[in-house]
Order: structure tokens, then C-alpha cells, then sequence
């Protein structure tokens, strides 16, 4: 901490504030505007990396193609209990914003888990979204999943507007990021 | 970029645990020091506790207020530890109020109250963008210098490093040891707000991820222009104040 005589400190101030606004127009020069939208990256507010996983009933899905929809992907496995928890709140909600073009794109770490038991655990909970096996941990490694479930929420754009690590996510949770999605989207 | 730590096989998120690591450090220097702006730590701490409470309780309630039918059709969600289920600008206001409204029941001196909070404020400074850094959030643009660092596929400028940097410099200058008897109050938490401004207006432009507004220009340059106009006209009161007293 310093203590100026007023001449100095009227001087420093002057200085600060025009050099201030010379440092604002060197900033117009100078590249780095937003650019996160453009890179893939499994973070909030970047590209959602693109992939293409199959259904157990072979049906292929992938992610770029979707653009245009929200999307909500979910990492999950069969033997993690906040993946149970919240799988029933997650069709809830997808039968309630499917004609909205809402999807939830369920991808199963396969590679640490059970195909057999994940096929059974969709059936079981009578889910109609599509669950993804991810077979070689291709997605699982892309998404960097440190936790499961992981979910990330996606616009329109195909940009991820949430993270959201471990579970189970609250059903408040789930609606208002659906519903914001469907409200940037439009 | 070290997004988690495992520890004993629990994935630890590291960008907020920087930032809790800084409040504490903050928080104890604070009460450490407390006894140079003549103010009691206990009085301070609880003002601290009691806007960090009113802080999460607000986030929830001010979320809640945004999106009712989503609490209504799922009223356990009301106590869910969701982060997302957060509103932190609804949680930094009501934390705020708490804190003037708390530092008004203890008659606690406003200026002198900032000046004895400003170690914290400068630690949180420091703790910001090391916690981007760790997360990959706020990187630089693109640049090919020695000390260019690989983030998001490209060689980019550590801008977070750059951040922290500037901020350590500043938590140096006003290192509470440093600071005169004869200060005029609020003079330390001015200085703060007039560096870290100048600061935020520097380092803006080895951003990659800034928002641009019209003519090119950066928001938060902008922004932070007006806070370090704010700051030296504040400054430039409470010195006149003295000069008059005298």
C-alpha cells in the first residue's frame, strides 16, 4: 500500500484511466473473441464432441445429425444406484418433451459394465429413449467421465449449456434445463 | 488443466476446491489481521458465515422464484444438493443484503469493514483463475510464444497464469502487514478495486474466449474501465474528505 501526494496521485490516475482506454482499442486489434461454440470439448459452453453409438437393436445414432434438438446425454452403468434413481424422471420427462424434438441419448459405459445387464436394466425400467453401448469406452473417454452418471445437457446448436457430475439429478433439475434449452432453441 | 484429483478413488473436483482453499486462507487472514482496522475477528467471521449462508439459501430461493412448476411437481427438489439447482448472481445478492444488514446490527464501520475483508477478496482473486486454469475455463487466444501452453487443441496463452499472476502481485501490495497506521479508511479496499480493475482491463486482451460487443470492443474491458473509474473517484473522495477534516 502506498500513500501519494495529490499531484502524483491526480497524475497516476489520468494515466491509469487513458491508458486504459488506449489498452481497450489494442483489445479491438487483437484476436480472442468468443470461439468456445467452435471446439469440441465435453465442458460447459463448448461444442458437444460429436460420436456415433448403436442401440442393442442396432440402430445407429449420431450426435451431429441430431442438431437442432435439445439433447440430453447421460452416462451411465447398470450397477450405479443414482443411475436408477434418476433413470424413471428421465423417461417421465422425455414423454413430455418428445414431440418437442427433446431426446435423451442414454449411452452405457459398456466397458465397464455388464451388456447384459444394461439391456436388462432399460427393459426393466421401461425406458423408450435410446440407450447407447458404448462397447470401447470411445465416448466415455471423448466425454472425459470422471464420474458416472455424468450428464450434459445440449442446445440447438449442438453447444453444452450443463454438466451436471454424479447423481441423481433432481426432477426440478431436468425440467428447467429442458425447458431452457427449448426456450434458447426457439 | 487438472479438472479432478482422484483421491482414494473419489474423483475431487478441483476448481471448487480451489476456491473453498481460498475463501479459508482468505477468511483466516482476515481475522488474523482484524486488529489493525481496531475491529473484533469473531464479529468478522460471522458476517463472513452469515452471507455465506444467506448466499446458498438465496441461490435456491432465487432459483425456486424463477422456475416454481418445476418445484411443484417435484417439491424434494427444494433440498437437492444439485449444484444447478443454484442461481449464484440471486445467491451473490441476497449474501450481499445479509451482509449489510448484518454489519448494520453490529455497528460495524463500512469502510474499515472492506479494508479488513480486502485480504479475502485478493486471495479469491488469486484462487479465480487458478481454478480456471484447472477446469480449461477462461483460456487465452491462440499464440505462438515459449510459454504458450496446449489447451482446447491449440497453442494458447496462459491467460489464467497470467491472471493469477497479476492478482498475486496485487495481494503483495496490499499484504495486511504492509499497511500504514495513519491510512485513511477504505483506502486499502479502493487500491484493491482500482488494481484488480486495471488488471481485469490488461489481461482482457490475451483472452481467447472474450465476449465482443459492438466495434470489436471487449465487454469486460469495458466493464472493468467503469470499475477502475469508480474506484479512483472513491479514492479520490475519501482522500479529499481528509484533506478537508484537516
Amino acid at each position: 500500500m502506498i500513500n501519494l501526494s495529490a499531484k502524483k496521485r491526480q497524475f497516476l490516475s489520468v494515466f491509469l484511466l487513458v491508458f486504459g482506454l488506449v489498452w481497450i482499442g489494442v483489445g479491438t486489434q487483437l484476436p480472442g473473441g468468443t470461439s468456445s461454440k467452435g471446439i469440441p470439448a465435453p465442458q460447459e459452453g463448448f461444442k458437444a464432441p460429436d460420436f456415433t453409438l448403436s442401440t442393442p437393436e442396432g440402430d445407429s445414432y449420431t450426435l451431429s445429425e441430431l442438431e437442432g434438438r435439445p439433447i440430453l446425454i447421460n452416462l451411465w452403468a447398470s450397477w450405479c444406484g443414482p443411475c436408477r434413481q434418476e433413470m424413471p424422471a428421465m423417461q417421465k420427462l422425455y414423454e413430455e418433451y418428445e414431440d418437442d424434438g427433446f431426446i435423451v441419448l442414454a449411452v452405457n459405459t459398456t466397458q465397464q459394465d455388464n451388456y447384459e445387464a444394461a439391456v436388462g436394466f432399460a427393459n426393466e425400467l421401461g425406458l423408450t429413449f435410446p440407450i447407447l453401448m458404448d462397447i470401447d469406452g470411445y465416448v466415455s473417454d471423448l466425454y472425459q467421465l470422471r464420474a458416472t452418471p455424468t450428464s450434459f445437457f445440449v442446445d440447438t446448436e449442438g453447444i453444452i449449456q450443463e454438466v451436471v457430475l454424479g447423481g441423481p439429478m433432481a426432477e426440478a433439475l431436468l425440467v428447467t434445463q429442458v425447458e431452457n434449452l427449448l426456450k434458447e432453441g426457439n | 488443466m487438472l479438472p479432478f484429483l482422484n483421491v482414494f478413488g473419489l474423483a475431487l473436483p478441483m476448481a471448487p476446491f480451489i476456491i473453498l482453499l481460498g475463501i479459508w486462507f482468505g477468511l483466516t487472514l482476515t481475522e488474523k489481521h482484524a486488529h489493525r482496522h481496531k475491529l473484533n475477528p469473531d464479529v468478522l467471521y460471522n458476517l463472513a458465515f452469515t452471507a455465506l449462508i444467506a448466499g446458498v439459501l438465496g441461490a435456491r430461493l432465487s432459483y425456486v422464484i424463477q422456475f416454481p412448476d418445476a418445484f411443484i411437481s417435484d417439491p424434494s427438489s427444494l433440498i437437492s444438493i444439485n449444484f444447478g439447482l443454484f442461481d449464484p448472481i440471486g445467491g451473490m445478492v441476497v449474501g450481499l443484503l445479509a451482509a449489510i444488514i448484518y454489519g448494520q446490527r453490529k455497528e460495524l464501520p463500512f469502510w474499515a469493514t472492506l479494508d479488513a475483508f480486502t485480504p479475502l477478496f485478493a486471495i479469491l482473486m488469486v484462487a479465480i483463475p487458478l481454478a480456471n486454469l484447472a477446469s480449461g475455463f477462461a483460456y487465452g487466444s491462440e499464440s505462438e510464444l515459449p510459454w504458450a501452453i496446449d489447451l482446447w487443441s491449440a497453442n494458447r496463452h496462459p491467460a489464467q497464469v497470467y491472471e493469477a499472476l497479476g492478482a498475486i502481485g496485487i495481494l503483495w501490495f496490499l499484504w495486511p502487514t504492509k499497511i500504514h497506521a495513519k491510512r485513511i479508511s477504505g483506502a486499502i479496499f479502493l487500491q484493491f478495486v482500482i488494481l484488480s480493475g486495471f488488471a481485469r482491463l490488461f489481461f482482457e486482451v490475451f483472452r481467447g474466449d472474450s465476449l465482443i460487443t459492438v466495434y470489436n470492443l471487449r465487454t469486460a474491458q469495458i466493464i472493468a474501465w467503469l470499475i477502475l473509474v469508480i474506484g479512483i473517484w472513491g479514492y479520490s473522495q475519501i482522500t479529499n474528505k481528509r484533506i478537508e477534516k484537516k
